[in-house]
């Protein structure tokens, strides 16, 4: 436990430290907000609601897959990262101290979002509404926040942009991030409840509006939350550093 | 401590030869195609200073990561205090020091040295420690601003935070001036005077000289020596005299004879000896031309490969 605040408190000091990287993490959901949401959705209270609950779920895709899987692949490529590794320390206070210094970064990211909505449209929760979105958001995000450590510990920094790059699209737009929640096109509908995102979302309508779960939804976000897991913890484990052939 | 793994003969008499602290055992290691360690043992035994030397890419970096669990064996077996390397309560009472390029830029001195203290159960004194590599003055400073010097000195400072009783020095003063190099290599004297036990790895022979008792020479994955440094010293010490000439008489000091183009190649440590020689005995030679061999050279020449 004392290891793992150590490495929280290493991490945050690195990120914190280059503060520009918040700011980019921070500008695609506040954008999609004022261009997407704000116009299409902004009168309609309801519907505003829901459609916020969905941009926070998508910038928790991107937070934590560029966080954490370049974050991780770029660690991985300096000297620095073995080293560590040479420590008598095992996985989970590295895994902790990333996934804490990642929520945090998350949740600042998406301050600006929270805002928008608040100010521009005519989205309201209340207090316990607001607390309860909170804590889904932290839980839903743990797919994500393994994901990205999966590709990061298997992947080179090029490798992990790329796939990252290709994967954080689909992911939002299959699980119906990117349309209100009954309103998705057919094949969205019929393929989103195996979606990790589709689960993430749904849990965050149920939390801050009326909206009923669909619990297939909710079982595969948990399938897919211990499987991307087991493939993060086989990635560390199987990490030397940078290879070279 | 538990030692019933390592327990091997010699270690079950209590006047026996010192506790063997790592040990390589028939370890292979590939990437991909390449065979970086070839069946290689090895092993480290309390108290000792030892050098591994060997040319670049002769394996060294690799039996280090292997030794302190940084890499897994494609064959063969590593220990480190009589467990395995990969887990982290075997690595409690080592010492490694990173490569100068690897530390976190962002932080600052003091930062990275209580991040790895953090990790040991009786970690140095802070302050002291960096007095005593003269860092004190850098304790505020981000890595990022330090000299190639400096970093080096903490690269070295952070192997010995947590009080370990084996460190793994890999190219220690590399790119040091030679003050800075003599300081560090007295704090590594003192360290092992006081009990420490050292694995040291260059592909200096000056370096391994100054500090190390026993030598492993390692070549293109293979342990190619292991003596003393004296011994170490004159079978590297190699110069390869070249002339052309017919059939030579049996000569002196030559470790290695060879023929190639109608040329003769003799490996000798001492050839000064050798041209007196082969001139008192009139051999007929011509285009006479020495020169000291690599060591890699040097010892492929002398195991015949």
């Amino acid at each position: 436990m004392a290891l793992t605040l150590v490495h929280t408190r290493y991490q945050l000091l690195r990120t914190i430290r280059i503060p520009i990287a918040l700011v980019g993490s921070a500008f695609f959901p506040a954008a999609s907000m004022i261009f997407f949401v704000v116009p299409a959705a902004g009168k309609d209270p309801t519907g505003a609601v829901y459609a916020t609950a969905s941009m926070v779920v998508f910038a928790s895709i991107i937070s934590n897959l560029f966080g954490h899987g370049i974050g991780v692949a770029e660690d991985r490529a300096q000297p620095w990262d073995p080293y560590t590794r040479t420590l008598p320390v095992g996985l989970f206070p590295n895994f902790a101290g990333r996934i804490i210094t990642g929520l945090a970064m998350m949740l600042l990211s998406m301050l600006p979002v929270v805002v928008i909505a608040a100010v521009f449209t005519e989205a309201s929760v209340s207090l316990w509404q607001f607390l309860a979105g909170l804590v889904v958001l932290i839980v839903a995000s743990l797919p994500f926040m393994l994901m990205g450590l999966a590709i990061g510990y298997l992947l080179s920094t090029k490798a992990a942009l790329a796939v990252v790059q290709i994967i954080f699209f689909p992911l939002a737009f299959a699980g119906g991030l990117l349309s209100a929640p009954d309103s998705a096109p057919g094949f969205v509908k019929a393929i989103a409840p195996y979606v990790p995102s589709r689960g993430a979302v749904e849990l965050m309508w149920g939390a801050v509006g009326d909206f009923d779960v669909n619990p297939t939804a909710v079982v595969s976000l948990v399938v897919w939350t211990v499987a991307v897991g087991a493939v993060a913890v086989y990635a560390y484990r199987r990490d030397e550093g940078r290879r070279y052939r | 401590m538990t030692q019933t793994s390592l327990a091997s003969p010699e270690l079950s008499s209590p006047a026996a030869a010192p506790a063997v602290l790592a040990r390589a055992s028939g370890v292979t290691r590939r990437y991909g195609d390449h065979t970086a360690l070839d069946a290689v043992d090895f092993e480290i035994r309390q108290g000792e200073l030892l050098g591994l030397l060997g040319p670049n890419g002769a394996g060294k970096s690799t039996l280090v990561s292997l030794l302190t669990g940084l890499k897994q064996v494609t064959s063969g077996r590593c220990e480190l205090f009589g467990g395995d390397p990969r887990r982290p309560e075997n690595r409690l009472r080592i010492g490694v020091t990173p490569q100068e390029t690897g530390l976190p830029e962002t932080l600052r001195v003091a930062e990275v040295v209580d991040f790895v203290a953090a990790h040991y159960p009786d970690p140095e004194n802070r302050d002291e420690l960096l007095e005593r590599f003269g860092l004190s003055a850098l304790a505020r400073r981000q890595t990022g601003g330090m000299s190639g010097g400096e970093k080096r000195r903490l690269a070295v400072a952070l192997a010995f935070v947590g009080r370990p009783r084996l460190v793994f020095l890999d190219e220690p003063t590399t790119g040091l001036d030679v003050e800075s190099r003599k300081a560090l290599w007295d704090r590594v004297a003192e360290f092992h005077a006081d009990g420490g036990t050292v694995l040291l790895t260059s592909h200096y022979l000056e370096e391994i000289e100054a500090l190390a008792e026993r030598v492993v020479v390692l070549g293109r994955g293979r342990v190619l020596a292991d003596d003393s440094v004296d011994a170490i010293r004159g079978l590297v010490r190699v110069h390869r005299v070249s002339l052309t000439a017919g059939d030579l008489p049996e000569l002196p000091g030559v470790v290695g004879e060879h023929r190639e183009d109608g040329r003769v190649h003799l490996m000798t440590g001492d050839p000064d000896q050798l041209v007196r020689e082969l001139v008192k005995r009139e051999v007929a030679f011509s285009g006479l031309e020495i020169r000291p061999t690599s060591l890699e050279e040097a010892f492929l020449t002398i195991t015949g490969s």
